[in-house]
């Protein structure tokens, strides 16, 4: 995989970003009994920002193409 | 519905099918058509991470635990970003060092210690082979409850049933054939089986489908759609939120979002599918989004089917693990449950093929062919050891499916069974300090590794396993509640009065603080020694070459015909021999016979052998045939110091000599500019010497005539004084020029910045050409605007051009009907002047030459007209003023000068 | 004895200054402005000797020089060159043309008298 140093970099900014929103307080705000839509937040919470944190990271590594 | 044989038809068609793809996988390898050289393929194969426990297991946590399922996921899709280094570096290393196992990987980072790879196998298989017993027991059981529809069993008493009644042992029987047949076909260096990756990848696709194809059926077909069957849940009281209620803290969340991180990158299936069976390192790219995707699409339907199943079977006490089946069969959609299950069988038997392909090879080379070489000392002849190898692994197939069997048949029901997904996990994630740490440390020793893997082993142990068995009723419960002989402290599920954790994030916490604490502290106790600092080099820098480079630290006496006859004992003669000539020919050598026996020899045997047998054991075979020399930890790190700074020379040369190529080439066309330009200078004083002396000729000799001659007469006297007169003038004329053009070209001449309107400059040029005009007799035609036309520049300087340019065409003008022009017109932003005439024009091929300095009429050794330096002069003034001059012409009809000059502010 | 001198000068001051030389010396001048001219006159009036400039127009003096020595009825025609080309390697290639003769201009009377001189009575020089 010869990826530039910098796609490498992004991918851990990625990394970051999914500590962030996984991993630290900000979950903790979604994370209630409440819903949005018909969807429980929590639910769509951590589903939105998994496919988040995967759209990124395809974006990284395939956009580098062009 | 659905009767026994149908299902077992099925089961086994499906079966059949995979056994043809993976059949139709190796035939293409085998031709060199890889089907699995796809980047879409090596992520589909990456989802074998997706077992039964996934496929019935998620809906059964989530049930139970809210998003208690979703760490298993996000911890890869977190770690996979990380992938473009850490999975680059381990499938760089494995793929120089021929690394077939995870036990051969932590064995050959720190030294190749047989022992090491020991360690890790057996850890390996006593954490694995429970898992692969959930495997096994997930087949049986949804086989037990798809045959007894369309009621739903609340529960089934497998074990119950006589051995030789018992799906399960089939099962495990027929999934050794499988697994024996794809993956000990032959023994080859790389270990890779084409085929078996092919299957898997196939029944990513499946288990996916069928998962879905359930979500879908219980989301859209029992309820209304998400929403529906979110409110539905909600009045029900099912739905709370996910994380902080449903999985008891946030700790935890994170303890198992990090273990699965984990896990994903050390679970021996994984590093099989990962590492071993890569083909190619870009596949890394796309497996970095590729693979979670795959996680997130198989995930999205488990809470919607967790929810449908317990509004469905409330009150029922049916299993939430066997909703993805139970829920269809409830609602009497046989072929979806038959779907449903073919789905369950896939992401059993993937990770049983796997997993069991890995940890065969691993008992094999890490703890059967250490023994027996140990046993053995010198080899025994004749022995066909190739055969032995593959027999080893066969047995060793067998066995771990066997073991697996066992597992299920005691402890099925038991509580081991239920959370044994994550107790595997946990006992594989000790190897990760070794690996991970191992791969960016260069101080990581084996006694570290040693301890570390022992001491997590040991604290897994005793927190997870012995607590699952005494819940089982094997050991007494008392040992769990009161800790053993009493001792309170040291309970197994709150060590040293750690209470109130989830137990795998307690397991996780002590023993990753004892492997990591023990790995770090006896590496730093003792440097490394000279095995140990060579591999830790080879592994940190890993990534800093294109491509992986051995690097060959061995002296000692060795003999081609040994190595060789090694390796022809280990992969049969022609493979051996294969291999040989295919290195022999990148060393130019034509026969393996003449290879020299020397560092890069030993260490191409040994390499080749390391796949087949691992590299602790090859390097004991290697050493067996040969003398090496022992080399000083300071000879080591002198010589992998110079080959790493070698490597950055190297590098570094292979930049400096393409920019000397290219600095060459700039030479070369500077040196070719310079050879042109002494030309031009030197044809440049030939023609300047040449113009003078012409006129000094006249001079001389009429000088000299009327020096000599006294009677001359009169009027011819004073004839050749005019002659005299004239040509001085012309060389005075010539000289000026020369100067002229000497003094703008090296830049020291004054210009003024004049606001010159062009109409009056041209009148006043005329008025200064009129006298040759009208000699001459030539018409003159002028079309010049009334309003004025002002540029900046130099006012005497642009008219030195136009009286050049006009003198220029009246000379040219034949004799008779001469005509000349001159226009001045505005286009945009620039000032045209054109002078023309109807002389004998000039030949295409020397329009542009005629601004070269004494260029101007023909080349050769004709005689040009004038002194040649006019127009030189005129495009330099011109350029300099930023416009440029150039000339049209057509031959015989005359030719037209044109100017252009930018307009001047003033102008507008 | 009157000899015919066929002076070839695209510069009309030289050929004036020549042909007043060759006068005052007794020879009889015939003139030509460039090198195909120089040819024909040739041809048409057979002259004993030839002066000839280099940087002409149309035909410059080397080729009439060749030109003069391939025909076999002028083979032999003495031939000065008078260039104000001078430089060593072209006063050989002029040589080696055939000339017979090579002075420089600017070039002094005596001498070009002299060796024209020479060459009429046939003492070659080089």
């Amino acid at each position: 995989m010869r990826q530039s140093a910098l796609t490498r970099q992004r991918l851990v900014g990625v990394f970051v970003l999914g500590l962030l929103l996984l991993y630290s307080p900000v979950l903790a705000l979604f994370d209630v009994a409440a819903e949005w839509a018909g969807f429980p937040v929590s639910y769509l919470y951590l589903f939105g920002a998994w496919l988040l944190l995967l759209l990124l990271a395809a974006l990284t590594v395939e956009g580098g193409k062009q | 519905m659905l009767t026994t044989p149908f299902i077992v038809l099925y089961s086994f068609l499906y079966l059949g099918l995979l056994f043809a793809i993976a059949y139709w996988g190796d035939r293409r390898a085998d031709r060199n058509r890889s089907v699995v050289a796809s980047p879409t393929v090596y992520a589909l194969s990456l989802a074998v991470y997706c077992t039964a426990w996934t496929f019935y297991g998620s809906v059964g946590r989530a049930a139970a635990t809210g998003a208690g399922f979703l760490p298993i996921y996000l911890g890869p899709t977190l770690i996979a970003a990380l992938w473009g280094t850490l999975l680059l570096k381990m499938v760089r290393v494995s793929k120089s060092q021929r690394i077939t196992s995870i036990a051969d990987f932590i064995a050959s980072r720190y030294g190749k210690s047989q022992r090491l790879g020991g360690v890790v196998a057996v850890i390996a298989v006593i954490g694995v082979v429970p898992y692969i017993a959930l495997q096994l027991k997930a087949i049986a059981r949804s086989f037990t409850i798809l045959q007894s529809g369309p009621e739903v069993q609340t529960d089934t008493l497998l074990t119950t049933m006589p051995v030789l009644q018992d799906t399960a042992l089939y099962v495990a029987l027929v999934l050794a054939a499988f697994t024996i047949l794809f993956g000990t076909r032959h023994l080859d260096a790389s270990e890779r089986h084409e085929g078996m990756v092919a299957a898997i990848a196939f029944e990513s696709i499946v288990k996916l489908l069928a998962f879905i194809a359930v979500g879908v059926f219980a989301t859209y077909f029992l309820h209304d759609g998400f929403a529906d069957l979110f409110n539905k849940a909600e009045r029900a009281g099912y739905l709370n939120p996910l994380v902080g209620e449903g999985m008891g803290g946030y700790e935890n969340w994170f303890a198992l979002t990090l273990l699965a991180a984990l896990a994903v990158m050390v679970l021996p299936r994984q590093f099989q599918v990962a590492v071993v069976e890569n083909s190619d390192e870009d596949h890394l790219r796309r497996a970095v989004w590729m693979f979670p995707l795959y996680l997130f699409l198989i995930n999205i339907f488990v809470i919607p089917i967790a929810l449908a199943g317990q509004l469905s079977f409330a009150g029922t006490g049916v299993d939430a693990d066997t909703f993805v089946l139970t829920l269809p069969m409830a609602h009497d959609q046989a072929m979806l449950s038959l779907f449903a299950f073919i789905g369950g069988l896939s992401a059993a038997t993937g990770m049983v093929i796997v997993e069991t392909i890995a940890l065969s090879t691993m008992v094999s080379n890490n703890l059967v062919m250490p023994f027996l070489l140990r046993r053995w000392k010198r080899l025994p002849p004749d022995a066909d050891l190739g055969q032995l190898v593959l027999r080893i692994r066969r047995g060793a197939i067998i066995v771990i499916l066997l073991l697996g069997y066992l597992y299920f048949r005691f402890a099925s029901g038991a509580y081991a069974l239920v959370s044994i997904g994550l107790i595997s996990f946990a006992a594989v994630a000790q190897f990760a300090p070794a690996m991970i740490i191992g791969l960016y440390w260069r101080g990581g020793t084996h006694r570290g590794a040693m301890a570390g893997l022992l001491m997590g082993f040991g604290v897994w142990a005793y927190t997870l396993l012995l607590p699952s068995f005494a819940k089982s009723g094997w050991l007494p419960m008392d040992f769990l509640l009161y800790g053993p002989f009493g001792i309170e402290l040291l309970r197994p599920q709150a060590l040293f009065g750690l209470d109130g954790m989830n137990e795998i994030t307690h397991c996780l916490f002590w023993s990753m603080t004892f492997n990591i604490g023990g790995y770090l502290f006896l590496s730093l106790w003792r440097p490394p020694n000279v095995h140990e600092a060579t591999q830790a080099t080879l592994f940190v820098d890993a990534l800093k070459h294109e491509r992986p480079i051995g690097i060959r630290l061995w002296r000692g006496k060795a003999e081609i015909k040994q190595l060789l006859g090694l390796a022809e004992r280990f992969l049969g003669n022609a493979r051996a021999r294969r291999a040989f000539t295919a290195f022999a020919a990148r060393r130019d050598v034509q026969v393996p016979e003449d290879l020299p026996a020397d560092a890069e020899t030993v260490h191409f045997a040994e390499t080749l052998l390391a796949g087949a047998i691992g590299s602790a054991s090859a390097r004991v075979m290697v050493a067996s045939v040969t003398a090496e020399e022992t080399l000083g930890l300071d000879e080591v790190l002198h010589i992998l110091d110079e080959a790493s700074q070698i490597r950055a020379y190297s590098h570094e040369l292979e930049q400096k000599s393409r920019e000397l190529e290219a600095a060459t080439a700039e030479l070369k066309t500077a040196n070719e500019q310079l050879k042109e330009i002494d030309r031009m200078k030197d044809d440049f004083m030939s023609s300047v010497t040449h113009e003078l002396r012409t006129p000094l000729a006249s001079i001389r000799a009429f000088s000299e005539i009327l020096y000599d001659d006294p009677k001359v007469a009169l009027d011819e006297r004073r004839r050749f004084l005019g002659i005299i007169v004239d040509e001085t003038n012309r060389l005075s004329r010539l000289v000026n020029q020369v100067l002229d053009l000497a003094k703008i070209e090296s830049g020291h001449v004054q210009w003024r910045d004049d606001a010159v309107d062009l109409g009056v400059l041209i009148e006043q040029a005329l008025a200064v050409t009129e006298q040759l005009i009208s000699e001459k007799g030539v018409r003159l035609e002028r079309a010049l605007p009334e309003n004025p036309c002002v540029v900046t520049g130099d006012t005497d300087r642009l008219m030195q051009v136009l009286v050049n340019l006009l003198s220029n065409a009246v000379k040219y003008a034949p004799d008779r009907d001469g005509r000349i022009g001159v226009t001045l017109s505005r286009s945009k932003d620039r000032y045209r002047i054109s002078v023309r005439d109807n002389g004998p024009g000039i030949a295409p091929a020397d329009l542009e030459s005629i601004f070269e300095k004494f260029r101007q009429a023909s080349g050769g050794e004709d005689k040009p007209i004038g002194t040649g330096l006019g127009l030189p002069i005129s495009r330099r003034i011109v350029e300099h003023l930023g416009g440029r001059i150039w000339v049209e012409s057509v031959e015989r009809k005359g030719a037209t000068f044109i100017f252009e000059l930018p307009a001047g502010r003033e102008g507008d | 004895m009157s000899k015919k001198v066929l002076v070839v000068d695209d510069e009309p001051n030289i050929v004036l200054s020549v042909e007043f030389l060759m006068k005052r010396a007794g020879h009889e001048v015939v003139t030509a402005g460039d090198g195909e001219e120089a040819l024909r006159v040739l041809a048409e009036t057979k002259p004993d000797l030839m002066i000839l400039d280099v940087m002409m127009p149309r035909k410059n003096g080397f080729e009439v020089c060749t030109d003069v020595r391939a025909n076999p009825e002028t083979a032999d025609l003495p031939i000065l060159m008078l260039s104000a080309k001078g430089r060593e390697a072209e006063r050989e290639k002029g040589l080696a043309l055939g000339a017979n003769a090579y002075i420089t201009k600017p070039f002094s009377t005596h001498e070009l008298v002299a060796r024209v001189d020479e060459l009429l009575r046939g003492v070659i020089h080089t």
